[in-house]
């Protein structure tokens, strides 16, 4: 006993020799007790503002607890915690040392409310304060929220921090933040040209943005300076965007192919209309639904791993759909195009309801896995990780389908039924079985295609009503019964679409597009890669 | 307001219809009770939406049963299905008010179904309470207006934004799904951004297709935006299907709400279930309710709720509360009448107040609007609302809009001996003309 109570006693004087002061830690907790009493959000805001104007590091942990809204304080003792939200109850943190307090109910606590404004000036706060961190992240952040935000009193603490910089991407960010602080300071005027320039190397919007607030108020050189770099800056940009439109047109190109590619085999290949393709892509964005559903409450360390583990299931289930359907009403109407138009409407509104008897007509949340959300940046370019993933995705299932068809026995079966089905038979092929396995095979493609369409879109029972247009539209573009004629179909009008929208708008481009595919189809009638030969004819 | 369409539905509606034709419930005969309308989609695109308004109903329902009906009488509820197709909601009424008798119906949601059935209602002379915020320009004898008015809603969040508080917004992006209600919405807000002084150069209106779920452009055009050296905000006018790629590419592209702001009108916590809330924790919204509201009748309705619907997952929202406000309102009116005849009880709900869900009384308007308070809320990452900002008294609400030219002089009353729904104050006439 006594030796733990010696032990407690050494850890007491460490703690307190660590931290800065142990005067300055009672302050602090001072100023941090203040938020117990606070009623609306200025009064809360003039409390962040003495915990800031202390400088010292440790505020970090409370305020930024407070702007992620969790700072809490106990209604008993009017004592303030951060709190983590655990399953039942709130885990509770020392503000300061961050050490673990125990843990209290939702009801014995209230959460200190913040709104934009307070966030922003915490993250302005914050800012200044971690400039002297040792993650290289944090000071970048710390960096990029300076530049942001200038102000001539960040100077002094930017230049200290330069001069002790060690990595040189860091280092440019940090003169960057200081050239925008000279320019809102009152230095000569020299001194601020010379952040123009620094300033209009950088070239982006968050330049542009500054140099415009300065060019509104400034006077003389520094106004033409301030204009010139606009331009220049503005003028490279264009570039950027033409190249942007591009990257989304082929992002778009990447979500139609996903979403025709099905099409392309059980419309394209085998000539079946079917109407309920939407709803395949649909089961696919379910089952991963319900993966997710089964991860989060069993395996909660899978997460990341939740889309791959439903593309395979994806696959399977709407497959199986599939095979039914071709086995339970298509094979009836082969050669009869408008029944299966009818049909396969039909099937589609059953599968519809079905899903929302079983799921419910709300939204599912399906959640991005780490890997999938954010961006990052190619120059001026943003480009997001998700519809990367899935253009890199999209090319992929593309090339493999390619190979089944053109490579292996099934494929060469499937092709023969389709160009000759009595002579195919004649040769023993058992022409009902190709069938339903195409067909089975283009709807699980359209199952893994739900699964990447998840990740960017509603899960909900109308989510193969929004594919099932462009699907058709992308698959006679390029010319039926053509798998490459999809490919360049699909990006030809997601790049057409996205370079249109930024000046006719979503609605009137979307217009655009449909009279130039009318137009296009009153010209070719058989799309961009026409078959040819005797397929064609029969 | 909001609403959806394809042009497959059109080409097979009668196939939807038949759809509709097995849902609708059997009328009983039975002269014991008094008939109660459900007009809300049970199928199609606008289900999503729709059928947690029909279970609320069937709800308030069961209550007000238990609690010994009305008039001595029990409710029965009559629900049909009109599978989010507009000629079919008008056909569902006609069959609901002709063939079933009911005494009121409550229900539509977009703003075209309710424009659909407006002449069945008037021709047939019965109650329609119409639950869901919408554009204004309208104010009918037989329909009573439970959701808010644009100033009941698009306007105090503007002001909001233009606060302090909100952050001193000084740069708007009109961002809306391209139909009447945020044309209508967006046109108002114009005008009345120009009257505080906000240039062209400043507004950015843009508008896109229903279930639109390529957002890359827009987003990328807002950041652009806003970066302009002014605070700049983004007031969606969006659909609800559609808002979920719409934040989840804000939240890609990185746009964080202490730098650009989104203040909807059209999300509340049924859309915010279908996605995870963390990246768009302090974006906004504009509502008179919200589940996080907490007082005793609102913990009480909750509690209710996920009893009836044996869910405790499942969450309330604005146009329930609505509901809840006009099912009240009308039963108040017929105690008051003395009679479900539609005509004595539509002069007897002139007047009538009853609690809201957020600790006060709504009161009925001689314009067949009510009096509701207007809530912005953050959102938070367990996919609710906080109250940040609250009107200080009820607002009542304005049919015709103080901001459009062709309705700034229009007024409605419908007490006697003025009964009528867009008399002119400068021409002393009954029968001046809206916007639409």
């Amino acid at each position: 006993m006594k030796i733990l109570h010696a032990i407690g006693l050494t850890l007491l004087f460490l703690l307190t020799t660590l931290s800065s002061s142990g005067a300055a830690e009672a302050d602090l907790r001072a100023i941090i007790a203040k938020f117990a009493t606070v009623t609306d959000f200025s009064e809360t805001g003039a409390v962040v503002q003495e915990l800031t104007a202390t400088g010292d590091p440790a505020v970090e942990r409370p305020l930024a607890a407070l702007a992620d809204g969790n700072l809490y304080v106990r209604t008993a003792d009017s004592m303030v915690f951060v709190g983590k939200e655990g399953d039942e109850n709130v885990q509770l943190f020392d503000p300061l040392s961050g050490e673990p307090a125990g843990e209290a109910s939702e009801d014995d606590i209230t959460k200190i409310s913040v709104n934009n404004t307070l966030r922003r000036t915490i993250r302005d706060a914050l800012g200044t304060l971690t400039l002297g961190s040792k993650d290289p992240t944090v000071r970048i952040a710390a960096a990029d929220t300076m530049f942001k935000t200038p102000d001539a009193a960040n100077i002094g603490p930017l230049d200290a921090a330069i001069a002790s910089e060690s990595v040189a991407s860091v280092k440019a960010l940090l003169e960057q933040a200081r050239a925008a602080s000279i320019l809102v300071s009152d230095k000569p005027d020299a001194d601020k040209l010379a952040a123009i320039a620094l300033i209009g190397a950088r070239g982006d919007r968050d330049a542009v943005s500054l140099l415009t607030s300065v060019e509104a108020n400034a006077s003389g050189a520094v106004k033409d300076a301030a204009t010139a770099a606009i331009a220049n800056i503005n003028s490279t940009l264009a570039l950027w965007d033409a190249g942007q439109n591009i990257w989304y047109g082929i992002s778009l190109g990447s979500v139609l192919l996903l979403a025709a590619i099905g099409l392309a085999i059980t419309f394209g290949v085998m000539g079946v209309i079917n109407m309920a393709h939407g709803e395949m892509v649909m089961l696919g964005a379910y089952t991963t639904f319900v993966v997710q559903q089964v991860i989060r409450t069993s395996f909660p360390g899978l997460f990341d791993w939740s889309l791959v583990i439903a593309l395979p299931l994806a696959f399977l289930v709407a497959a199986f759909v599939g095979l039914i359907i071709e086995r339970g009403v298509i094979r009836f109407l082969y050669g009869r195009p408008l029944e299966t138009l009818l049909a396969t409407w039909g099937v589609s509104l059953i599968l519809q309801q079905a899903v929302r008897s079983i799921f419910g007509p709300t939204n599912q949340e399906v959640g991005n896995p780490s890997w999938m959300s954010g961006s990052f940046d190619v120059g001026q370019l943003a480009i997001t990780w998700n519809r990367l993933w899935i253009l890199v995705f999209a090319l992929t299932v593309f090339g493999m389908l390619v190979y089944v068809m053109k490579r292996t026995p099934w494929g060469l079966q499937m092709r023969a039924v389709t160009a000759n089905r009595r002579m195919a038979a004649s040769m023993g092929i058992r022409t009902p079985w190709v069938d339903a396995l195409t067909f089975a095979l283009g709807s699980g493609i359209a199952g893994i295609a739900g699964v990447a369409l998840s990740q960017i879109d509603n899960v909900s029972p109308n989510l193969g009503r929004g594919y099932i247009i462009d699907s058709f539209m992308v698959v006679v573009f390029g010319g039926v019964g053509n798998l490459w004629g999809t490919l360049v179909g699909a990006f030809s009008l997601g790049i057409v679409n996205k370079v249109l929208e930024p000046y006719a708008g979503a609605v009137l481009g979307k217009i655009v597009v449909l009279v130039l595919i009318i137009l296009f189809i009153q010209k070719r009638p058989r799309g961009l890669f026409a078959l040819k030969g005797r397929a064609v004819e029969a | 307001m909001r609403g959806n369409f394809s042009t497959i539905t059109k080409m097979v509606s009668a196939g939807v219809v038949a759809a509709g034709l097995m849902i609708s419930a059997p009328a009983r005969a039975a002269d014991d009770t008094i008939k109660v309308g459900i007009l809300h989609s049970l199928s199609g695109t606008m289900a999503i939406s729709e059928t947690t308004l029909k279970d609320a109903m069937l709800m308030l329902i069961d209550e007000q049963n238990a609690k010994g009906g009305l008039l001595g009488k029990k409710l029965e509820a009559v629900v049909v299905d009109p599978a989010s197709n507009w000629p079919l909601f008008a056909e569902k009424a006609r069959e609901l008010i002709s063939k079933d008798k009911v005494a009121a119906v409550f229900g539509c949601w977009t703003s075209v179904s309710r424009k659909s059935v407006l002449p069945v209602f008037s021709e047939l002379d019965n109650i329609l309470f119409y639950p869901v915020q919408y554009e204004g320009e309208e104010s009918e004898r037989n329909v009573f207006y439970t959701g808010a008015a644009p100033n009941q809603q698009a306007i105090p969040a503007v002001d909001y934004l233009m606060s302090k508080d909100g952050g001193s917004v000084k740069r708007w992006v009109l961002e809306g799904t391209d139909y009447v209600y945020p044309r209508t919405t967006n046109k108002i807000l114009e005008a009345y951004l120009k009257s505080k002084g906000v240039a062209a150069e400043d507004i950015m209106t843009n508008y896109t297709p229903f279930g639109f779920s390529d957002w890359q452009t827009e987003v990328s055009a807002i950041k652009k935006f806003g970066s302009a050296g002014k605070k700049t905000a983004v007031v969606s006018t969006v659909n609800g299907d559609a808002n979920v790629p719409f934040y989840k590419e804000l939240g890609n592209q990185g746009i964080k709400a202490e730098d650009i702001p989104v203040m909807a009108f059209s999300v509340g916590e049924e859309e915010l279930a279908g996605l995870d809330a963390k990246p768009l924790v302090g974006h906004l919204a504009a509502w008179n309710y919200f589940e996080s509201v907490s007082t005793p009748e609102n913990k009480k309705f909750i509690a209710d709720w996920h009893k009836f619907i044996k869910n405790n997952k499942r969450t309330t929202n604005d146009p329930m509360e609505a509901h809840y406000i006009g099912f009240n309102m009308w039963v108040k009116a017929v105690q008051k009448a003395g009679t479900t005849d539609p005509d004595k009880v539509i002069d007897a709900m002139v007047g009538v107040s009853v609690p809201n869900l957020t600790g006060g009384y709504s009161t009925m308007m001689p314009n067949h609007h009510i009096t509701k308070p207007v809530l912005i809320g953050e959102i938070q990452a367990n996919g609710q609302f906080e109250t940040v900002s609250k009107t200080p008294g009820l607002v009542m609400g304005d049919e015709w809009s103080d901001y459009l030219p062709d309705s700034k002089d229009l007024i409605s009353d419908w007490r006697a001996p003025l009964s009528c729904g867009n008399f002119n104050v400068k021409t002393g006439k009954c029968g001046g003309k809206g916007t639409n």
